[in-house]
């Protein structure tokens, strides 16, 4: 089984600073980490390898030093890594990204699955694993906290719903965004962190993956940012009671007229 | 301190400390209450190699040796002393087979050692053989092809919990220590037993056990070296893995003096933080101070091991006295920086020092290292003559 795992190399916090002139994310002077959320996508994809054989291949596209996130992820056990680093690929927004990701998974050759971080913990869109799903015309799901079955030709999972999950079979290859209830990310072994220093990590250019230049980087960047913020916490609902529907009806009338909203 | 670690030793301490801190640290104090023998980490220990640190590559092992194992104890032992036991005691049960074993039997054991997919022990003490190790009562006797044994040996880390035990029973027991022969007894085997499991003051998560033999029939494989070199065998095992106990003190002290840093920069009484008063900062610079001479003592002691020095009797019992001793006293003032906080349980520094005392008292009491350590002088200058 071939197994892609797209990787983001964040800040090593949950409070991000903003660049209020560029509206980018200001990463000098924060040490650097895996996206946590891409740990679980690694943990998953090593799962289904060391039960059902094949290769775990994990792909970033960064600056030349988010080749430390790829080291990381040799040193849990993966088996090659993939770094996209291209001046072209700079100040993508998510459609860029996921664009110029799915030109290097493309160029991988054959692959059965793709899994990702349900989001990254700075840019929070959860767009990038949708997105690269569009572009290679598979299917997706997101926000899954586990992985039933997956068979040569078909994948079972649960997607996490705000009441529960709904499980969902799809055909091979897709895409898949996890959440961290598919387990805690393993340790590093030694012989796999000596193994991850020695490894040679291979650089790809927008030649390489044999992209549109138009559509990567900032040329394929519609997205305009006009302001980052933190969204209000909304206030908790409240459940109209009364003994059969209609009285809860009557209930809800009520309360609207005494507010004034009818 | 900078002591030049290799770039595979930085690797071997880095990641004993990112699962010290990670994995080990948040449930020290749960493993201390339930006294439950903590499977669940001796396995992320073993997934991440850190079982084959001194085990030699023809065995499976990463090729390195004491110094390495000293790395990983002392990591483990900031977080939880009971943990770190536990993994170290595997090491005391292994050294024997590698150092004494036949190449048929190091191939036999030490791998599965080495992976951490077994656990090892070391039994020696006898409920009338502690510091007096000469004086055991388990008896061997030789039977065909086989070595029947009878007796009951004491407070034996891992007991009930590791696979390979490495005994020492007594051929004649009116020969003393030259009686004395080393046996690799598997768990499982017909005859073999675990008794009491013992409630103990400090490293509570590790588990200390009686091993009951009762005409337990071991095969002639399973004999370790010589008949009548079990004495000599057990005390060459015991000068490799006494910097363990020392790297273990190194980091129980390492972890108390962490801790009461870092209370002592935040907790405020008389509107100053209370590491502001010369009383609590010069008693911070005194544990420091130790902790890192006691660090130096075992690296370089590990050190001169590894490089295949023959004679290093007097220097690993050293090592184990003074780090042991620092351990205690710093853990001790740990908990007096932390004044009341510091006897309750929900602080981790009494943990600590209840874990420290051990290390002053097993693998051979603090007396018993100054008897070696002042024999060993006594010697030397007759020697010089």
């Amino acid at each position: 089984m071939n197994l892609v795992v797209l990787v983001k190399q964040v800040p090593e916090t949950t409070d991000v600073k903003i660049d209020r002139e560029t509206n980018t994310l200001i990463r000098e002077g924060v040490s650097s980490i895996v996206n946590p959320f891409d740990m679980y996508a690694v943990e998953q994809a090593l799962r289904i390898r060391d039960e059902h054989g094949g290769k775990v291949t994990c792909i970033s596209m960064g600056p030349p030093q988010a080749e430390a996130a790829l080291r990381e992820t040799l040193s849990l056990g993966a088996d090659e890594a993939i770094l996209l680093s291209d001046k072209a690929f700079a100040g993508a927004d998510t459609l860029a990204t996921s664009y110029t990701l799915a030109k290097a998974i493309l160029k991988l050759g054959e692959f059965d699955l793709v899994i990702c971080g349900k989001q990254a913990i700075d840019g929070d869109t959860a767009q990038v694993g949708p997105g690269v799903a569009e572009h290679l015309d598979i299917p997706h799901v997101t926000y899954v906290s586990k992985v039933e079955k997956i068979s040569d030709r078909h994948i079972r999972v649960r997607r996490m719903t705000e009441e529960g999950y709904d499980v969902i079979l799809s055909s091979l290859p897709a895409l898949i965004t996890v959440v961290r209830e598919v387990g805690e990310p393993r340790m590093p072994s030694i012989k796999g962190t000596l193994r991850a220093r020695k490894a040679q990590i291979a650089t790809w250019t927008a030649k390489d993956i044999e992209a549109d230049e138009m559509m990567l980087g900032l040329s394929g960047s519609p997205t305009q940012v006009m302001r980052i913020f933190s969204p209000e916490a909304r206030p908790g609902g409240e459940i109209i009671e009364g003994d059969s529907p209609c009285e809860k009806a009557m209930n809800l009338l009520a309360r609207l007229k005494a507010s004034h909203s009818i | 301190m900078n002591y030049f670690l290799t770039e595979e030793q930085e690797i071997i301490k880095e990641l004993s400390a990112k699962i010290a801190d990670e994995k080990i640290a948040p449930r020290a104090a749960e493993f201390d209450e339930t006294e439950e023998f903590p499977w669940e980490l001796i396995r992320i220990l073993a997934e991440s190699d850190l079982f084959a640190v001194w085990v030699p590559e023809e065995y499976g092992g990463l090729g390195g040796g004491v110094f390495e194992q000293c790395l990983v104890v002392e990591e483990l032992s900031r977080a939880c002393a009971g943990v770190a036991v536990s993994y170290a005691a595997s090491a005391l049960g292994g050294f024997p087979i590698l150092m004494f074993g036949t190449d048929e039997q190091k191939q036999r054991f030490m791998p599965d050692i080495a992976s951490g997919s077994k656990l090892a022990a070391f039994a020696l003490t006898e409920p009338d053989a502690g510091s007096d190790a000469g004086n055991i009562r388990t008896t061997a006797v030789r039977d065909g092809d086989y070595y029947v044994l009878n007796g009951t040996k004491q407070w034996i880390t891992n007991g009930g919990e590791a696979d390979i035990y490495t005994v020492i029973a007594t051929l004649d027991p009116s020969k003393g220590p030259r009686g004395m022969t080393a046996f690799i007894v598997e768990k499982g085997t017909s005859g073999f037993d675990f008794g009491k499991k013992e409630k103990k003051m400090g490293i509570r998560s590790s588990a200390t056990t009686e091993l009951i033999f009762n005409d337990c029939r071991i095969p002639v494989e399973n004999l370790l070296g010589r008949e009548g070199r079990g004495f000599l065998i057990a005390m060459n095992t015991l000068d490799k893995t006494r910097p363990g106990v020392a790297a273990q003190a190194v980091g129980i002290a390492q972890g108390a003096l962490d801790k009461a840093a870092e209370y002592a920069a935040t907790r405020v009484q008389f509107g100053k933080k209370i590491g502001e008063f010369q009383a609590i900062e010069h008693m911070l610079a005194d544990m420091a101070t130790q902790v890192e001479a006691a660090r130096s003592l075992v690296y370089s002691v590990a050190w001169m091991i590894d490089s295949g020095e023959r004679h290093i009797t007097k220097a690993s019992a050293m090592a184990k006295l003074f780090a042991s001793d620092v351990a205690m006293k710093v853990t001790c003032d740990a908990v007096q920086i932390f004044g009341g906080y510091g006897y309750m349980r929900d602080y981790p520094v009494e943990k600590m020092m209840r874990d420290a005392k051990i290390t002053q008292i097993y693998e051979g009491t603090n007396q018993i290292q100054r008897s070696i350590i002042g024999g060993a002088i006594i010697k030397e200058a007759l020697r010089r003559k």
